[in-house]
């Protein structure tokens, strides 16, 4: 399922929509074994908890004409690239200290490298980049080598114009994690967020790894839970902007909204994978349900029936049901809605306070919040009840988890360190860290499906 | 000479002592006015000047506390807060009483419109508590209605763990976030 919806993600154009980019062509692909590209899982399994990180060395890339353009976007390709892979969790980039060889003087093929010099520091793969710069136009060769094996794993060449670097190596990078994961990886995913740096909260988004920081409303009100659409170009939250707490669909492309402001709550919007389409808690009849809500702002229909509050719906990776919190049981728990019989089963049974599920792209797993004396945790429980499974624990408030488009990370909100600040952790709970530093407060992280590929 | 410095001495003692009557009349409007004038007495007004003035001043005084006690109650009713549970939009005993005072004040001011806030502490979570505070905000509008007042007189408006009255991360700032507040619009 995962598997077809990445195919499904790359054969789409839409990041010629989203970034104004260029065309970005592959010119030849030289892999030597293609069967062991298609093989998934081939070096690591990510949902191992004792995943070893394989370390990998990313040495400088050779100016292939050696004018100085060359060696700087070099540089900087290799700066990217080396934090793209960190990222991960799963790969460790080795410290170019202890590099014996430099193939940016010896060469980057194949015939070039001495593996030896490479086995010797620990290194188990080896990334070699060649690069040509001419009047903007840029042309970049990257290889991935078994340095035990001595074989070239990956080889692209990838054209466009210098600003296009970035997501060449975001490419190659996707090329790596599918072939060590056997999935695209985060590389070129977005992350929407709250962040109160102004005074208020208001929405922004940013890149995966936190750079790019970008201010997406600006209402000097209250502005909450963002929702980025399946194809990037639509994004969807609750403001206070109108004085309630009211449901905006804005087009990224145009930044017009359509606002849904019935009487009530109009909030926890969630997109349905591969629709333009999703659903929201709404309160107008004096419930609070969930509806089926089209990208243009039409209710189709409810979804929730029973009385009492229903919300947060998460949808699974195809579409046809969805998370969601309700109390008719007496205290918040999850619940899995199936959107065609309209039938509901109750999730978990551990704790009397289970929130805010989140969906794994693999299907398999719904991580939520939970609340235990006061301490606010993120969980993960199988999606047909297996577990749960403590991911947080003695930092702080911990909330709003939202996976990456792998699978592979959770972005999630931490008081750990005093005002809330999103964080990023593995799908085990390992190597939980600072996805950025920024002014304010930062909430309600909400990983985007990747729209870098084409 | 030695008059006049009497005389303005007297007058100055006399618009101190009412300086002091407005500015304690918000703590107690049962404050005596008689003393300044008792005092203006001496100085030789006419016994039918002082009984005027003093009837000008009662009722100056009466209408201030009329207005004062209006003030006063709404005022209260804007600041007294029903409060609530964790995770529970059940009234407790202490808000069926403050809400059958509320009822009682907009009964007798018939042309007044309230919204009810519905608000929740930090713990749990953001989108839990949007839900919750609308629920809050029901139980006391419902109340309401069942005391008498009209529906179109009672609106809702649930901020979540938006706007705490209190910062702070133990009971005693949550309990006092926990709650329902009162606006007159």
């Amino acid at each position: 399922m995962a598997q077809k919806r990445t195919t499904k993600l790359i054969s789409k154009p839409v990041s010629l929509n989203l970034f104004n980019f260029f065309m970005l062509m592959i010119i030849f692909f030289m892999a030597s074994y293609p069967g062991e590209v298609k093989s998934q899982h081939a070096y690591i399994n990510i949902n191992d908890p004792l995943m070893r990180k394989i370390p990998i060395a990313i040495p400088f890339f050779k100016a292939l004409t050696g004018h100085e353009q060359e060696v700087t976007l070099g540089k900087n390709g290799v700066d990217i690239m080396s934090n793209a892979l960190d990222f991960t969790g799963y790969l460790a980039v080795l410290d170019k200290a202890s590099f014996i060889e430099n193939p940016a003087n010896k060469g980057i093929t194949g015939a070039d490298i001495n593996y030896k010099n490479w086995t010797v520091i620990g290194a188990e793969l080896l990334v070699t980049g060649g690069i040509v710069e001419q009047n903007g136009a840029v042309r970049l060769e990257l290889r991935l080598f078994d340095t035990f094996k001595e074989s070239l794993l990956i080889g692209k060449v990838y054209t466009g114009h210098k600003e296009d670097i970035k997501s060449m190596i975001y490419r190659f990078c996707a090329e790596i994690s599918m072939l060590l994961t056997g999935k695209m990886g985060v590389f070129g995913s977005k992350l929407a967020f709250v962040s109160t740096v102004s005074g208020n909260k208001e929405i922004f988004t940013c890149d995966f790894d936190g750079g790019n920081i970008n201010r997406i409303t600006n209402f000097n009100n209250i502005s909450i839970t963002p929702a980025l659409s399946p194809d990037g170009n639509f994004i969807a939250f609750t403001s206070y902007a109108k004085g309630n707490p009211d449901l905006y669909i804005r087009d990224l492309r145009t930044n017009r909204d359509v606002i849904i402001a019935k009487k009530g709550l109009n909030i926890t919007p969630a997109w349905i994978p591969g629709q333009f389409a999703l659903a929201a808690t709404l309160s107008f009849t004096g419930d609070q349900d969930i509806y089926l809500i089209s990208g243009a702002g039409e209710i189709k229909r409810q979804l929730t029936k029973a009385s009492g509050t229903d919300l947060s719906p998460a949808f699974s990776p195809d579409g046809t049901r969805f998370a969601f919190v309700s109390k008719r049981s007496s205290t918040p728990q999850i619940y899995i809605g199936d959107i065609a019989s309209g039938a509901a089963t109750r999730l978990t049974f551990q704790g009397n306070y289970n929130t805010s599920p989140a969906w794994s792209p693999d299907g398999d797993k719904i991580a939520y919040v939970g609340v235990v004396k006061n301490s606010i945790n993120i969980y993960v429980i199988g999606a047909n009840g297996g577990g749960p499974t403590q991911l947080t624990s003695g930092q702080g408030d911990n909330e709003d988890p939202s996976w990456s488009p792998d699978g592979n990370l959770i972005a999630f909100s931490s008081t750990r360190q005093g005002a809330s600040r999103i964080f990023v952790m593995t799908s085990t709970g390992s190597d939980q860290r600072l996805l950025f530093t920024y002014g304010g407060a930062q909430t309600d992280p909400m990983w985007s499906p990747v729209f870098v590929e084409k | 000479m030695g008059k006049q410095i009497v005389i303005r001495f007297m007058v100055v003692l006399f618009l101190s002592a009412m300086m002091l009557t407005v500015s304690c009349a918000k703590k107690s409007v049962e404050t005596d006015p008689s003393a300044g004038i008792e005092q203006g007495s001496q100085d030789g007004l006419s016994a039918e000047e002082i009984a005027r003035q003093r009837a000008l001043e009662e009722e100056r005084l009466r209408e201030e506390a009329l207005r004062k006690s209006l003030a006063t109650e709404r005022e209260k009713f804007e600041m007294e807060d029903i409060y609530f549970d964790f995770d529970s939009s059940e009234l407790v005993p202490d808000a069926r009483m403050l809400l059958k005072e509320k009822a009682d004040f907009l009964t007798r001011n018939s042309g007044l419109t309230v919204t009810i806030e519905g608000h929740c502490d930090e713990r749990g979570t953001t989108e839990y508590n949007l839900a919750l505070g609308e629920r809050r905000a029901m139980a006391a509008k419902r109340y309401l209605q069942d005391l008498g007042i009209a529906e179109f007189r009672l609106n809702t408006i649930s901020y979540g763990e938006e706007r705490p009255s209190i910062q702070g991360n133990d009971e005693s700032a949550w309990s006092k976030n926990r709650r329902a507040h009162f606006v007159i619009r």
